[in-house]
């Protein structure tokens, strides 16, 4: 792909993580443009929320570099973060305050200015759809609720881009087409780009522009939906592609080892 | 391939951020972090509560036990007022102490890789946790004063006075708290911490002077409660808190001891709590 590099938003060469003898992520290389909704896809352990906590600056690469939004993750962090919002795949907001508390504290970590706080506040909540749950405690949330307060969380620094680590995960499919619906809105108003990841590949097919598949740490495939399926069979699916790709890749299959690493890897790493 | 939906609203779509932060800026961020831990214990007041009953227990129980018997030398003060300083020192400890296990809790949760991805400096989301703890704390110096003052302590009431009680509770707090925080960073289960924090209270506690006075001890002991930084809070507080209280080592020593402990235990810690969301 050939951008104007002003245009791309995140890159990454040769990004490696490694935990021990363990390979979680393996030399990846990735362009993602401005404006784009980027889904990235892997069985559980394939290092998909290693990838997204490097490029969040939460976790150092053991190699290789990544730039978000034109700073260097490892030399500008603090940049980084003041650039991108992060919706962790575990529960971020906070149970024991109001949804305007919870907010305000984004606010107030993130720098904005004193008089522009109510707004931002009150305008992210009702892009959220939670301007009638403001003052409400978190712990009463539905899943739904809670993962648009997260959203709405990561939104009041107005960044330029917005990690998504399975942001429906566990969310009836009501509630998955609300938090959609949110994204695409974020996206058409306002370029914001966003990087995506998900187990749901109907979600994926629908709503990402690009897919990057990643299996064992390293990238298998990326493209659009569209190329990806036509790569695999003419009337194929993403889940088709999910398997398929990934089965070519491996014919030994998975020994108990390596399933049991990839559990701990996906439960200590995400 | 890339798609740009509607015209893009330039106002929205730039991060505007001032890129260099100042003084005030870090103040905010540090006032974030604990005002959101006050808002909790405003909306869910019943810890308060229940934490109130160990100090309680300690003043009415052991202090009164142990005034009758007239077995510690307390030198001029009665040995309630002695033991009173001492009482609310440690009901400021066992707050902070244990400050670390809510650090897990968060980094188990989620919210604390929320607070790693913002640009506050590490060192201002410590501080936050820190002053919050000091905060807890003041509730139970309220109800330390009130009991004192029903069993007939001698409190001084002075504004000064009670201004410099406040200042070295927060800063006690603020020092336990932090090296609470730096043991969770360590240990990092709730489990492992949960073990370490029993083992650590009860040595910073029995080897100081809260219930009494050093010069009871072995030397081995004196050395050990020398160099443990509540001796100095509560050699603080027993100055500052009662009529008839003096300091052994000067306030302006306990105070340095305190805030240059806490000033290096931070340092530490704001390296280690960034490696909670790896």
């Amino acid at each position: 792909m050939t951008l104007p590099s002003q245009d791309i938003v995140v890159q990454t060469i040769g990004l490696t993580r490694t935990f021990g003898s363990v390979t979680a992520v393996d030399h990846i290389d990735l362009m993602v443009a401005r404006g784009e909704i980027f889904g990235v896809i892997g069985p559980n352990g394939a290092g998909k929320s290693t990838l997204i906590k490097m490029l969040t600056t939460l976790l150092p690469p053991s190699s290789g570099t990544a730039t978000v939004a034109g700073y260097d993750v490892v030399r500008e962090p603090a940049q980084v973060r003041r650039h991108i919002g992060y919706v962790p795949q575990l529960l971020s907001a906070d149970g024991a305050l109001t949804a305007y508390e919870n907010l305000l504290l984004s606010a107030r970590l993130y720098g904005v200015p004193r008089q522009e706080r109510t707004p931002r506040i009150a305008g992210a909540l009702r892009r959220m759809g939670l301007a009638d749950a403001a003052n409400r405690v978190v712990g009463h949330f539905s899943g739904g609720m809670i993962r648009r307060l997260e959203i709405a969380q990561s939104l009041v620094h107005r960044p330029t881009v917005l990690f998504l680590d399975e942001p429906t995960v566990g969310l009836d499919p009501g509630a998955r087409e609300a938090v959609w619906e949110r994204v695409l809105d974020l996206r058409n108003t306002f370029r914001r780009t966003m990087i995506v990841t998900s187990h749901h590949m109907d979600e994926i097919d629908q709503f990402c522009d690009r897919v990057a598949l990643i299996d064992n740490g390293r990238l298998v495939a990326i493209g659009t939906p569209s190329e990806l399926k036509a790569r695999v069979a003419p009337d194929a699916t993403l889940d088709d592609v999910f398997v398929r790709l990934l089965a070519g890749g491996k014919d030994t299959g998975d020994s108990y080892g390596d399933v049991r690493r990839a559990r701990r890897s996906a439960r200590e790493h995400g | 391939m890339v798609t740009s939906g509607a015209p893009a609203d330039r106002r929205e779509s730039t991060a505007e951020i001032t890129a260099h932060p100042s003084l005030a800026d870090y103040a905010t961020e540090v006032y974030a972090v604990a005002a959101a831990e006050i808002q909790k214990l405003y909306h869910d007041p019943f810890e308060l509560f229940t934490r109130a009953v160990q100090p309680v227990l300690w003043l009415m129980l052991f202090g009164e036990v142990m005034a009758q018997v007239r077995g510690v030398a307390s030198g001029n003060l009665p040995y309630l007022d002695f033991l009173s300083a001492g009482i609310l020192a440690q009901s400021a400890l066992f707050v902070a102490i244990f400050y670390g296990i809510a650090a897990i809790w968060e980094r188990d949760l989620g919210v604390l890789q929320r607070y790693l991805v913002s640009p506050a400096p590490r060192s201002a989301l410590v501080l936050g946790k820190a002053i919050s703890a000091g905060a807890r704390a003041l509730s139970q110096a309220l109800i330390v004063y009130i009991l004192a003052l029903l069993l007939g302590v001698g409190i001084d009431l002075q504004p000064l006075s009670i201004i410099g009680v406040v200042f070295a509770i927060l800063v006690g707090s603020a020092l336990f708290s932090t090296l609470s925080l730096i043991i969770a960073c360590i240990v990092k289960t709730r489990e492992r911490f949960m073990g370490i924090g029993q083992v650590i209270t009860m040595p910073i506690f029995f080897a100081s002077n809260a219930i009494y006075p050093l010069s009871l001890m072995p030397v081995w002991l004196k050395i050990v409660s020398r160099a443990n930084p509540l001796t100095y809070e509560v050699d603080a507080l027993r100055s500052l808190m009662l009529v008839k209280g003096t300091s052994d080592y000067g306030l302006p020593l306990d105070f340095a001891i305190l805030l240059g402990t806490t000033a290096v235990l931070t340092a530490i810690a704001a390296r280690l709590y960034g490696r909670m969301g790896y």
